[in-house]
């Protein structure tokens, strides 16, 4: 099938100012490349900061002033421009975002789910919403409250249920979970599953491994603004099919799994080498200066120097 | 010691009651989870135990003395959203100073980066805002944490280390832990007793 969203060789850098007049040139994704086919689920795991929420900013070109991004977006094989990502955006590409503070304060929450429609599709508009929100559980009075009257569970089901009704091609869904009972993520999981079968393509921004688990077809995993391995979602079930340490202890950290500790957090900035140097069980000398590309292995796409053949 | 929310009754709305006579005891040397539906009243609880919200009736004490809402509150409240409650004015030092200067060693066992101080609150991710917003309230005269849905926006690896430390510092400190969550695995592992938020709010 063919790619509906194509990220290719995105690097993101902010320049900082310490101390008066120094730059500092701060980069936080590297050569970062990733694809979405229609009727897929990609998943993204990752550690915090390590780049998830701006990668999803650049597809939508809602990038901070300050940030540069090089490297191409392609949807459906065009190269987006920034006016035609602000044309995109909330129609064939919807953001649901992982901050609350994406809801208009001034806005009732029913009103804002719908967004701007001409005044003859309003009546059809409302009733789609009410029959969204009250699939989240959002009764019929919810729909007249203010974001600051809502519980941290409602205002993230009005952000998912505003992304859902405007029917896009592409939903990038960053965190669409944190803080949902267990039902609600029930629901979102079939929606999620819902579009992908109606041939829409879903990027799933998630610390919920649960929810890529049952939605996803592949799961990349981020850790310091690289993509250090793809692999696919059934391989998730045994830590034995993964290949980088990092997924590896990430699957052990969980809950369920023992809680495991693993010290050390990602480096602030680029560092010459392996970005997980720091941190690494399996790591070698040559692995401090030289970055592993990102290659395939079995049929998984690993960035890691042990099976680039760089290294015993 | 105990904080201690007694028949707590509270509406926003008049003939909408959210928290109804609720009670409960948080010991300085537990944690104590809380579990209930989306929009059941846990925030809610958690503000007014925090002193957030004050027009609620019954009390909260530590041990039997009624809390005096004019100085530091001896029970600190992580929200549950931290990127609503910090000034987008203020960089994140000032963030931090206005509860307190933690020392640099906590700085790194939170995972908190220096260079971080330097920012807005948007020009952090939403990890790296929780993990401030979690050492903000750990300032000395601190004896209880109210933690709202605090590791939501945390890898697993770092959840785990998060917790790890958040435990380990309230532990030595002598403070309790009451952490509100929807996820059950977690709260099998780091909690002492589970309450069901539906089992304290009936009339
Ligand atoms: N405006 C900015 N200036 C400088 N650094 C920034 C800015 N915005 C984000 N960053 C940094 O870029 C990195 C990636 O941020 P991003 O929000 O994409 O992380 P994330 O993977 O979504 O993390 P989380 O899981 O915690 O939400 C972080 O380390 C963050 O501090
Ligand atoms: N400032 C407010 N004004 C009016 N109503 C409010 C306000 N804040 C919350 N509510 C209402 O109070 C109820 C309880 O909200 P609360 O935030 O305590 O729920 P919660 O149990 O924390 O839910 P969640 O798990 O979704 O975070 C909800 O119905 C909500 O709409
Ligand atoms: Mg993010
Ligand atoms: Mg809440």
């Amino acid at each position: 099938m063919d790619d509906l969203l194509n990220v290719s060789n995105i690097s993101i850098s902010f320049t900082q100012y310490v101390q008066g007049l120094n730059q500092h040139v701060l980069k936080v994704i590297s050569d970062l490349s990733l694809s979405v086919k229609e009727g897929e689920v990609v998943a993204i795991l990752g550690s915090s900061g390590s780049g998830k929420s701006l990668l999803a900013h650049a597809i939508l070109g809602i990038l901070p002033e300050n940030g540069n991004c090089e490297g191409d977006i392609v949807f459906k094989g065009e190269v987006l421009s920034q006016e035609r990502k602000e044309q995109l955006r909330g129609k064939e590409i919807c953001l649901i975002p992982q901050s609350v503070n994406f809801l208009d304060p001034l806005m009732k929450v029913g009103e804002q789910a719908i967004g701007d429609v001409p005044k003859e599709e309003r009546e059809e508009a409302f009733k789609k919403q009410r029959d969204v929100f009250s699939k989240y559980g959002l009764s019929e009075e919810v729909d007249d409250l203010y974001p600051f009257e809502l519980s941290g569970g409602m205002a993230r089901k009005v952000l998912l249920s505003t992304a859902l009704l405007s029917n896009p091609e592409l939903v990038v869904a960053d965190e669409p979970t944190p803080g949902l009972d267990s039902q609600s993520v029930k629901e979102t999981i079939k929606d999620i599953k819902q579009m992908a079968q109606d041939g829409k393509g879903v990027l799933l921004i998630t610390h919920e491994i649960d929810v890529a688990l049952k939605t996803a077809d592949r799961i990349a995993i981020f850790y310091s603004g690289y993509v250090i391995e793809i692999n696919k979602t059934e391989n998730f079930n045994d830590v034995n099919n993964l290949l980088h340490p990092y997924t590896k202890s990430l699957i052990e950290a969980l809950p369920r799994n023992g809680f495991k500790l693993t010290e050390g957090v990602q480096p602030l900035d680029d560092v010459d080498g392996c970005p997980y140097f720091e941190n690494c069980p399996i790591r070698d000398d040559f692995c401090k200066n030289n970055i592993p590309s990102l290659i395939e292995h079995d049929g998984v796409m690993i960035r890691c120097h042990k099976y680039n053949g760089e290294v015993e | 010691m105990y904080l201690n929310a007694n028949n707590i009754s509270f509406a926003y709305k008049k003939n909408k009651p959210i928290l109804k006579n609720i009670s409960i005891s948080i010991p300085d040397n537990k944690v104590i989870g809380l579990m209930g539906d989306s929009g059941s009243g846990k925030s809610t609880l958690c503000k007014v135990i925090t002193g957030y919200i004050e027009n609620y009736t019954g009390t909260v004490t530590l041990d039997r003395e009624v809390i005096n809402n004019k100085g530091y509150h001896p029970a600190q409240l992580i929200f549950q959203h931290p990127e609503k409650t910090m000034n987008p004015k203020w960089k994140m030092h000032k963030v931090l100073e206005e509860s307190w200067n933690p020392p640099q060693e906590l700085m790194d066992t939170f995972g908190l980066k220096d260079n971080w101080l330097g920012r807005w609150p948007n020009e952090l991710s939403g990890g790296e805002l929780q993990r401030f917003s979690i050492l903000r309230a750990l300032n000395p005269n601190t004896k209880f944490i109210i933690a709202d849905e605090i590791s939501t926006m945390l890898d697993a690896v770092t959840q785990v280390q998060i917790w790890d430390a958040l435990l380990d510092y309230c532990k030595h400190n002598k403070i309790g832990i009451l952490a509100v969550s929807h996820d059950k695995e977690l709260l099998d592992v780091i909690a002492d007793d589970i309450i069901l938020f539906d089992d304290i709010n009936k009339l």
